[in-house]
């Protein structure tokens, strides 16, 4: 395998060797290439202060995402351009468009997080960007600003979606895509320093191989929960497997009854496709964490890192999605719920790792929503998230499956709530009757989230709109979202 | 440009015009440099410090034998290796840099790790070992009011008799209410850069609003004078008053560090570091009784204010008194007590941060202008308007100020009708018959803010002024730039008076040895006071100019005049790098030193009484919510501001300012919520736990605007006025227009018991209890 890590930076493809494998984009940038335009202001992808830009080929193209520098490994570079705020000025040393039109709209204060803003702007610049303020909010919501209360920022990413202009990337975009191009061919990836190795394999026959000679090792796909444990636990990782540069696990597939996501698919590249298919999915999706994380995180990893309070499980569970499970051994599917055993334990033997997620195609007749509280809509973990999916035979209940995070040890189901329902009438009676059975089901805890008392009450009060929604659609019961009443 | 054109009518950025930051070109560019941006000396050292685990003990043993063995370890700092005072305290001598025999929080400093690296320092701290005898700990002000717990003594403001006037009044009200605390989320946190000199010199890059503070405590610190510790800050990521008294520890340590080592060495906090250790915005429980008469007119108003000090007294005395000056608003009350507790706990020790504790004594009587509205049926603001303060009577605080300025209700009336406030409240009333689930509130609250230190002393600021023989001039101040855009203000002064364009003028880092005993950029005043000693020097050079000028020309002083970029004498006209050249050359100083103190104010700090304040500035928004009563969830969706800036010397900085305060209130009050377990652990250290406004929490609708007949009738800076920290009390509309949903539960016959910040889960909370008492007025109601 090979030992150097080749990236693209400034039209030039970088080597590196001997680089301890868990140092972070963020430091390398900062105190090995002294390039002090990035800023930490949390490492832990919650301020968007680190915000860089990535580029990676896609079909012949290349897509330009934001993630956050402070908790991604150095070698995640791999094969990809990495872009900096320093990277920006035009020839001549005129500010880019993005960096012009936050000056002139008196969008820097302390200047602080200023340049993850113009990071976060600039990617946008590169995909679609859109002159509408909610489409921006979701752009922005991985970028703190304590200063400006954010409306100049917005006012220059209007300016920017509405001029559509051009800047030195897309000038190169030609030769750029063919030095990635090039990086692409590159094999598999093993790195050694000190006692440390990281391995990057291209395939998920080495993946399995790799993960066979280490079954202690830690795998890594978005780095943002793994990142956090180098950044904020300062844990030493001795081994990690990367799957980011694995295309199989990278496709989302629609096949005949179901839609096959595999483990290495960000947020982002899953948003459509799950909302195509389940509209309050993409909600879901958006209410995710932020751009950068999105760009960063997978499904797989929201998955197999078994957090009680992940966002994708309860609805994941709630849709009765089969989890593949490959090892040397072969492959083992089993349903996503019986994955998460404990808190902190999940059913996953050493050597093995989680292929895919399959998601059934919605069934008629079946109504499925879900729910996320938190303090703060955007870029907040859950203090509860709730899903469900109803299926009714006129106005009979044939099934129910309702699932939360944040109320146990793991995603949950609500089983003794889901059985006072199935099989009667989908009314207030029936309701009011599933929502004593709630205790039964759970006793959450009380944290800096919320007390044990609110996630109750919010757990049978979701269940109550869930019916709500469902019997009286035409009643506005949500804030934010498509379907919200106060704005996105 | 170096040779401006002699033919314009104006300067490019005089005063009253919009510039942009001073710095944008720079943070846009990511080449603003922060501290941490410097390029590191060589030899540098990183410092870690180790923090108590526990609220408070007894430190029965501190050994740090092994953590001086770790590898990358060059010194291990305690409190025996302090050659001065071991304390780092902005007044009261409280504040231990290294605890000694006793923590009192969790965080507090132990000791600290000067290695190659931050790794190296880290890990080593946690090879010391340290034993603990657990004593009780005072977490809240509950606890802190029961066990008698203060960190300074109860003062209280009395005029007439409160008891009486309530007792004997038709009406009656009690609320009670908490009001959280917040951290400052600077994005840049503490850092500190320390580099050895010659002698006993110390070169200290502090993130720092007080660098004369910083270096008087890195003195004493290390027992050397103060003339061997220069102090310099170009920027800060943020402040918001969270830099005022903290960064002296951190610059103290690595002050040390260098003493020791003779290396430099620097000290950078990471998020979770800087959200425990440091202080934050004083936590408040409030008891306000008022009575009053049908028209909702208070004649008695008792406030009893407790709020969390934590474990030292920092800058409580002033903040507290701040409170408890804003207690009134804008509102004459008769007969009135103010009482304040400033409870000792065992937490960090709570400090400056915008608005000073102003903010949580005007949330008290506007939460109570609803409260008696609401029970009156009546629209709060005919409440507001019967009590406000009057402008030839009913004009004197409870303090003992005489209000002249007051245009409260001019400003008032202007939104109201600009906001069409009475129609969208009418509108609001029937949307909410109609929709079961989801309820909007609205509300309508002004400020009034009192500027000046209450510190008397520090309302004094110098300037230094270097024109040079190139006609271009360089201005340092004793305030600092933390993103408020002071420096751009100070900048357009110089301009405005000397008549050049402001590309001509540069501002230098804020440095201790170029402008010496200065106060903190504190209390909104940096631009006032800073502002007017740039004037002075600028002045100053002026006239030595003029006086020149005319000599050499042959001309009376009063023939001189300063046209943009030139001047002229008679029929003479000389560009203004010219006149400086020849001036030179005819030896003529131009250097100048500014200097200003705040004229009028006096107070009795013993009585509480006096004028504190030079001026008031006012405001008052507009916020209309959105609530969802089966969760709680909220929204802010939209807003109307009109803010009063005086003549405001830079409209879009001040707009910049007036926005990020209301956002940034809005955050304490909504979202932003320190939860401490009962230990005294501080579990919202971070962005994921600690959730400041992201962008989509700005109100989809957001107008704002300066007041345009705002001048200020005192002869402050071009006539302009503060505007630091008296927008982020416009918010306590937000926070008042959610009670205002939640009270549409109960069709508006009771008013819900709400405290800040207004979770989802506090919301839904009030929700549950103002529909259980509307069920029980309604069982009631069916049994008569």
């Amino acid at each position: 395998m090979r030992q150097k890590i080749r990236y693209v930076h400034r039209g030039k493809i970088v080597e590196m060797e001997n680089i301890d494998p868990t140092m972070t984009v963020l430091n390398y940038l900062r105190y090995d290439k002294a390039l002090t335009g990035t800023k930490e202001g949390c490492a832990e992808g919650d301020c968007g202060a680190c915000t860089v830009v990535l580029g990676e080929l896609t079909d012949g193209r290349i897509k330009y995402q934001a993630v956050n520098a402070c908790i991604q490994f150095l070698p995640t570079l791999d094969g990809k351009e990495l872009i900096t705020v320093e990277d920006l000025r035009e020839k001549e040393g005129e500010l880019h468009p993005v960096q012009r039109a936050l000056v002139d709209a008196n969008g820097t204060q302390c200047g602080f997080c200023t340049p993850g803003f113009i990071m976060s702007l600039f990617a946008e610049m590169h995909s679609e960007p859109k002159a509408d303020r909610s489409h921006i909010n979701d752009v922005l919501a991985g970028n703190l600003c304590r200063c400006t209360g954010y409306g100049t920022i917005v006012d220059a990413a209007l300016t920017i979606a509405q001029s559509n202009g051009k800047d030195q990337f897309h000038a190169r975009e030609t030769q750029t895509a063919s030095l990635l191009h090039a990086l692409g061919e590159d094999a598999g990836l093993h790195l050694t320093w000190q006692d440390r190795h990281y391995f990057a394999p291209k395939s998920v026959g080495e993946l399995t191989d790799a993960l066979a000679s280490h079954p202690e090792a830690t795998l890594l796909a978005g780095a943002t929960d793994v990142g956090l444990w180098v950044t904020k636990q300062h844990r030493e990782l001795a081994t990690v497997i990367y799957l980011g540069q694995i295309k199989e696990l990278k496709r989302i597939e629609t096949q005949e009854n179901s839609l096959k996501i595999g483990a290495g698919v960000t947020y982002s590249a899953a948003w459509a496709p799950l909302a195509e298919l389940y509209p309050d999915f993409g909600e879901l999706i958006r209410r995710i964490a932020s751009t950068q994380i999105r760009n960063s995180g997978t499904i797989g990893g929201n998955i197999a890192n078994g957090s009680p309070i992940g966002d994708t499980p309860p609805a994941l569970i709630a849709l009765e999605a089969t989890l593949h499970l490959r090892s040397k051994d072969g492959v083992r599917n089993i349903p996503l719920e019986e994955f998460f055993i404990d808190y902190g334990k999940q059913d996953l033997k050493p050597g093995e790792f989680v292929e895919t997620v399959a998601l059934p195609h919605p069934k008629a007749d079946a109504k499925f929503a879900t729910y996320k509280i938190s303090k703060r809509f955007d870029q907040d973990i859950s203090a509860v998230c709730a899903a469900f999916n109803l299926i009714l035979k006129g106005d009979i209940v044939e099934d129910i499956r309702i699932c939360y995070g944040g109320m146990a040890g793991t995603p949950k189901r609500a089983r003794a709530t889901e059985k006072s329902i199935i099989g009667e009438v989908w009314n207030e009676e029936t309701i009011s009757t599933a929502l004593s059975c709630m205790t039964e089901d759970y006793q959450p805890l009380s944290d800096m989230r919320a007390s044990e008392h609110y996630r109750m009450l919010i757990a049978q009060n979701l269940l109550r709109k869930f019916y709500i929604e469902t019997t009286t659609p035409d009643v506005p019961t949500r804030l934010v979202g498509e379907r919200g009443f106060a704005y996105a | 440009m170096r040779n401006p054109p002699l033919s314009r009518n104006t300067i490019r950025g005089s005063v009253h015009s919009s510039r942009p930051h001073d710095s944008a070109a720079k943070q846009v560019a990511g080449e603003a440099l922060y501290i941490d941006d410097i390029p590191e000396p060589k030899d540098l050292l990183h410092l870690y410090i180790a923090q108590s685990e526990k609220a408070h003990a007894k430190l029965l043993k501190l050994d740090v034998a092994a953590v001086r063995l770790a590898q990358g370890v060059v010194a291990v700092l305690t409190a025996e290796d302090v050659p001065g005072n071991n304390d780092a305290s902005p007044i009261a001598g409280d504040d231990p840099v290294f605890a000694e025999d006793v923590v009192e929080y969790a965080g507090q400093s132990l000791f600290a790790v000067a290695a190659e690296t931050l790794e190296q320092a880290r890990a080593a701290a946690r090879l010391a070992i340290i034993e603990y005898e657990e004593l009780p700990a005072i977490i809240t002000v509950e606890q802190a009011m029961a066990a008698k717990s203060f960190v300074l003594p109860t003062r209280e403001i009395r005029r007439g008799d409160a008891a009486a006037a309530i007792k004997a009044a038709k009406h009656r009200l009690t609320q009670r209410f908490e009001i959280g605390g917040q951290d400052h989320f600077y994005l840049e946190g503490h850092i500190a850069l320390a580099l050895p000199g010659e002698d006993e010199d110390i070169f200290v890059y502090s993130s720092t609003q007080h660098p004369t503070e910083i270096q008087h405590n890195v003195a004493k610190f290390l027992d050397i004078p103060d003339h061997a510790v220069t102090v310099e800050v170009r920027r800060m990521g943020g402040g918001f008053g969270g830099k005022e008294t903290q960064g002296a520890w951190f610059a103290a340590i690595a002050g040390l560090a260098v003493k020791l080592t003779g290396r430099p060495a620097k000290i950078r906090l990471d998020r979770d570091d800087d959200m425990i250790m440091t202080g934050k915005r004083h936590d408040f429980v409030a008891n306000v009784e008022m009575g009053f008469d049908d028209d909702g007119r208070v004649s008695g108003a008792e406030f009893i204010f407790a709020s969390r000090c934590g474990r030292s007294a920092d800058l409580s005395a002033s903040i507290n008194d701040r409170t408890m000056f804003h207690a009134d608003n804008c509102y004459y009350f008769k007969n009135v007590t103010i009482i304040s507790h400033r409870c000792k706990t065992h937490t960090t020790s709570n400090t400056a941060f915008r608005g000073f504790g102003g903010p949580q004594g005007v949330l008290a009587p506007e939460r109570m202008m609803d409260a008696i509205a609401c029970y009156l049926d009546k629209d709060p603001l005919e409440v507001r308007k019967a009590n406000l303060y009057g402008k030839k009577s009913r004009n004197v605080t409870p303090y003992q100020m005489t209000v002249e300025d007051n245009i409260a209700a001019e400003i008032i009336t202007e939104l109201e009708q600009s906001s069409d406030y009475i129609a969208r409240r009418k509108a609001i009333r029937t949307f909410n018959k109609t929709s079961p689930y989801l309820k909007k509130g609205i509300a309508l609250t002004p400020v009034k803010f009192g500027i000046s230190f209450t510190a008397t002393h520090l309302n004094q600021a110098g300037a230094l002024l270097h024109v040079y023989t190139d006609g271009s001039v360089m201005i340092n101040h004793g305030g600092t730039e933390m993103g408020q855009g002071l420096y751009i203000k100070v900048a357009q002064v110089v301009a405005e008076v000397l008549q050049i364009d402001i590309e001509r003028v540069k501002i230098t880092a804020t440095r201790t040895d170029k402008v010496p005993n200065t106060s903190p950029t504190a209390a909104s005043s940096g631009a006032d006071i800073n502002g007017k000693a740039a004037e002075a020097a600028a002045i100053n050079i002026k006239e030595r100019l003029t006086k020149f000028a005319a000599e050499y020309y042959g001309a009376k002083p009063s023939d001189v005049a300063f046209l943009p970029n030139r001047i002229r004498i008679g029929k003479q006209v000389v560009a203004f790098r010219d006149l400086v050249h020849l001036a030179y050359m005819s030896r003529i100083s131009l250097s100048a030193t500014g200097y200003y103190r705040t004229p009028k104010i006096h107070y009795d700090a013993e009585t509480l009484t006096g004028r504190p304040f030079y001026y008031f500035t006012y405001g008052a928004a507009v916020s209309e919510v959105m609530i969802d009563t089966l969760t709680g969830e909220n929204r802010v969706t939209a807003v109307d501001i009109l803010h009063d800036a005086g003549k405001s010397l830079n409209p879009a900085i001040d707009l910049g300012q007036i926005e990020g305060g209301y956002i940034q209130g809005m955050g304490w009050l909504t979202t932003e919520e320190l939860y401490y377990d009962d230990k005294g652990i501080l579990k919202t250290h971070a962005p994921s736990t600690y959730k400041i406004p992201t962008c989509s929490d700005r109100p989809a609708t957001f107008n704002m605007k300066i007041f345009e007949r705002g001048e200020n009738v005192e002869e402050t800076i071009f006539r302009s006025k503060a505007v630091g920290e008296p927008p982020l009390i416009l918010a306590i509309s937000a926070f008042n227009a959610i009670a205002d949903a939640i009270s549409s539960v109960a069709d508006y016959r009771h008013y819900p018991s709400l405290d800040a910040p207004a979770t989802p889960e506090r919301v839904l909370m009030a929700v549950q209890k103002i529909s259980e008492t509307a069920r029980a007025d309604n069982l009631t109601e069916a049994a008569q």
